[in-house]
């Protein structure tokens, strides 16, 4: 490396923390660190085991159920812990801690945000989804709608949904290769897209639900790790942990205080909205609720995702001050140059790894690596198992062949996985220079203005129609779309134009767009006189019925 | 079955039920929210006061405690509703449908 690309990988580093704020936690760009053999033979052995366990869920995946449910005897406690590895992602782990190691108590306000969605799902949706559906939320949101318009908006609206939150975690998964692993962004492609293909190809559900399990466990267990031997070090005392840190940070007593987090507060409730409702809207967590036997379960498994993510992130507070007792103290080992103005090796995003080498040394480094990119790999299978569920079952089996035997649904489910794990890595592969910060927002806000509104109001709202379900959640997933073309991440930051020529002045679209979703969904509504629209509104206190007591609603299996 | 389920329907102690348990699930969903939007709003508004120190001499802001307690206060919120939705809430389900399979 020249003098100049150091500094240029400095300068970067500072960019990427400072973005972190604004766009939320993203892994921006990244410079390829050494070859670290231990993060990569760990991360072997972590492929190995999965592996195995996918040739055993082989064996258990026979028919499409299978392949979309894992049999659905999946018990409410490890439901909860493969949702949270579902919700838990590098981008999350790494850049919430390096948000609290730049600027300590934003990076609080930041997750407390990725929590409030889940008490919405408990309290509203868990057990309605599970007594209304069998394989996807489009069983439940058209229930007692006409099957085709009402199944081509969730796939839709559930592939537009998947590919952006795809595209930024493939992208992430690139970018963290070069530095965790010190491999080629490359490399990082072809081996999530290869590794995530024989999972959800051969193991379905099964495979997947495992994968999530054991990459919660080693997150949560590293995590853990950390945080007690942070928390060792200062003698267990939060109080010395923080006088230690504010000693030390370059911001000195601010890190204890809210900073430049949220600007206005139309942007902060709209962030809040998407957070909150989205997690309702996203299909690969909605999907995961129909993998357990009841609604006893299914409420279950979200108590303990709450929990686990609620604990996760109560756990990267303390790593992100760690990190900043244990690197600013040695600028020798953990920044560029040994200059703390230089930044963190490898960006900002690197808190937490460099706090692993300095509290478990290098084997601890190497293991929390592993874990750090194993996150991805499970994530983007879950995502791509949703995704090919809402082509199989949701496109295929309701619309073009509605008399397909179990084996059809299945041939194409696996055709439909295939294509979308070629199309993740090159979407990886072509947007790797693209800013893609904006992304996993984006595909908040279109849940929370498309999934979640159809959702609701079609389990919840007698009045709810066919046309007005569909109607409002296409525009609500255009609003969230256009919406978030026009603010400053996207219109400035991505598409090059001038500062200040943003033609949206918020950070988010989700107020605007998910409220013209429901408006669009109530009037719409409330104008069909239809004959379908008398016999829909007929059959509410059936699926009422059905909903609430969880009457006819369908087994553990579909054996 | 269908005689189950009109039989269900026609019970008034199914509608009361189900109406007393949307009250308190949206009730719930509306403390969490509360708690969310209270803590956000006070994060846009009120910095000065989040940056408060926990106590004389410390280096804790009021902030700490209050951030980790909107987490901990979503968690048990879940594990009260899913408690009561477990146990309270299915005993009173499956004995209006046990008196409809009479």
């Amino acid at each position: 490396m020249t003098k100049f690309t150091k500094i240029l990988a400095g300068l970067l580093a500072l960019a990427v923390a400072g973005g972190a704020i604004a766009a939320g936690a993203d892994l921006g760009q990244t410079a390829k660190q050494a070859t670290n053999w231990t993060a990569i033979a760990m991360f072997a052995i972590f492929v190995g085991g999965t592996l195995y366990i996918t040739k055993w869920a082989a064996s258990q995946t026979k028919s499409a159920a299978d392949f979309y449910t894992g049999g659905g005897g999946i018990t409410g406690f490890q439901n909860g812990l493969a949702i949270a590895g579902d919700y838990m992602s590098a981008a999350s782990f790494l850049g919430i801690s390096g948000l609290v190691f730049a600027n300590g108590f934003d990076g609080l306000i930041f997750s407390i945000g990725w929590l409030v969605g889940w008490p919405v799902i408990t309290f509203l949706m868990a057990e309605r989804l599970r007594n209304l559906g069998k394989f996807t939320f489009a069983d439940v949101a058209s229930y007692r709608f006409a099957q085709t318009p009402v199944r081509i908006f969730a796939a839709s609206a559930s592939l537009v949904i998947v590919a952006f939150y795809m595209i930024a975690q493939m992208v992430g998964a690139g970018q963290l290769i070069k530095v965790l692993f010190g491999m080629e962004y490359l490399y990082a492609e072809i081996m999530v897209g290869g590794v995530m293909l024989a999972y959800v190809l051969f193991g379905g559900m099964t495979a997947t639900t495992w994968v999530q399990i054991i990459k919660a466990v080693m997150l949560l267990g590293g995590a853990t790790f950390m945080a007690l031997a942070v928390l060792y070090q200062n003698g267990f005392s939060p109080e010395t942990l923080f006088t230690n840190a504010v000693a030390i940070h370059a911001k000195g007593d601010a890190i204890m205080g809210p900073g430049a987090l949220i600007k206005d507060p139309i942007s902060a409730i709209s962030v809040g909205m998407a957070l909150m409702f989205g997690t309702a809207g996203l299909p690969h967590i909605l999907m995961r609720f129909f993998t357990v036997p009841n609604a006893k379960e299914a409420r279950k498994s979200v108590a303990w995702a709450t929990t686990w993510i609620g604990y996760f992130y109560i756990l990267t507070f303390i790593i992100g001050f760690g990190a900043i007792t244990n690197l600013v103290a040695n600028p020798a080992e953990y920044y560029v140059g040994g200059e703390i103005a230089k930044g963190l090796k490898g960006g900002g995003n690197m808190a937490a790894v460099h706090l692993a080498n300095a509290v478990g040394g290098n084997l601890f480094l190497g293991f929390i690596s592993a874990v750090a990119f194993a996150t991805i790999l499970a994530v983007v299978a879950g995502l791509t198992l949703s995704g090919a569920t809402a082509v199989s079952h949701d496109l295929y089996a309701s619309v073009f062949n509605k008399n397909c035997t179990s084996e059809q649904e299945l041939r194409v489910s696996k055709i439909a996985t295939m294509c979308l794990g070629v199309l993740a890595i090159v979407l990886g592969i072509a947007f790797e220079k693209e800013n893609v910060a904006y992304m996993v927002m984006l595909a908040f806000t279109i849940a929370c203005s498309s999934n979640f509104p159809v959702l609701f109001m079609s389990v919840l709202w007698k009045n709810c129609t066919t046309r007005g379900a569909v109607v409002g959640g296409f525009v609500g997933l255009g609003m969230a779309v256009i919406l978030t073309i026009g603010s400053a991440a996207v219109w400035e930051a991505v598409m090059g134009n001038p500062k200040g020529s943003a033609w949206f002045p918020y950070n988010s679209a989700a107020l605007f767009s998910m409220s013209s979703a429901f408006f669009t969904i109530w009037l719409v509504s409330i104008l069909d006189n239809s004959a379908q629209a008398q016999k829909e509104r007929a059959l509410y206190p059936a699926q009422q019925l059905r909903s609430e007591t969880g009457l006819g609603a369908s087994g553990a299996s579909g054996h | 079955m269908q005689n189950v389920l009109d039989k269900v329907t026609a019970n008034p102690k199914f509608h009361e039920f189900i109406a007393m348990r949307s009250t308190y699930s949206i009730i719930m969903a509306i403390i969490s929210a509360a708690a969310y939007y209270g803590f956000i709003l006070l994060v846009a508004y009120n910095k000065e006061f989040l940056a408060t120190k926990a106590g004389a001499g410390m280096t804790m802001s009021v902030g700490v405690p209050i951030g980790v307690g909107v987490i901990l206060f979503t968690i048990i919120l879940t594990w009260i509703y899913v408690r009561r939705a477990n146990t309270e809430f299915d005993a009173t389900n499956e004995a209006i449908i046990a008196e409809a399979q009479k």
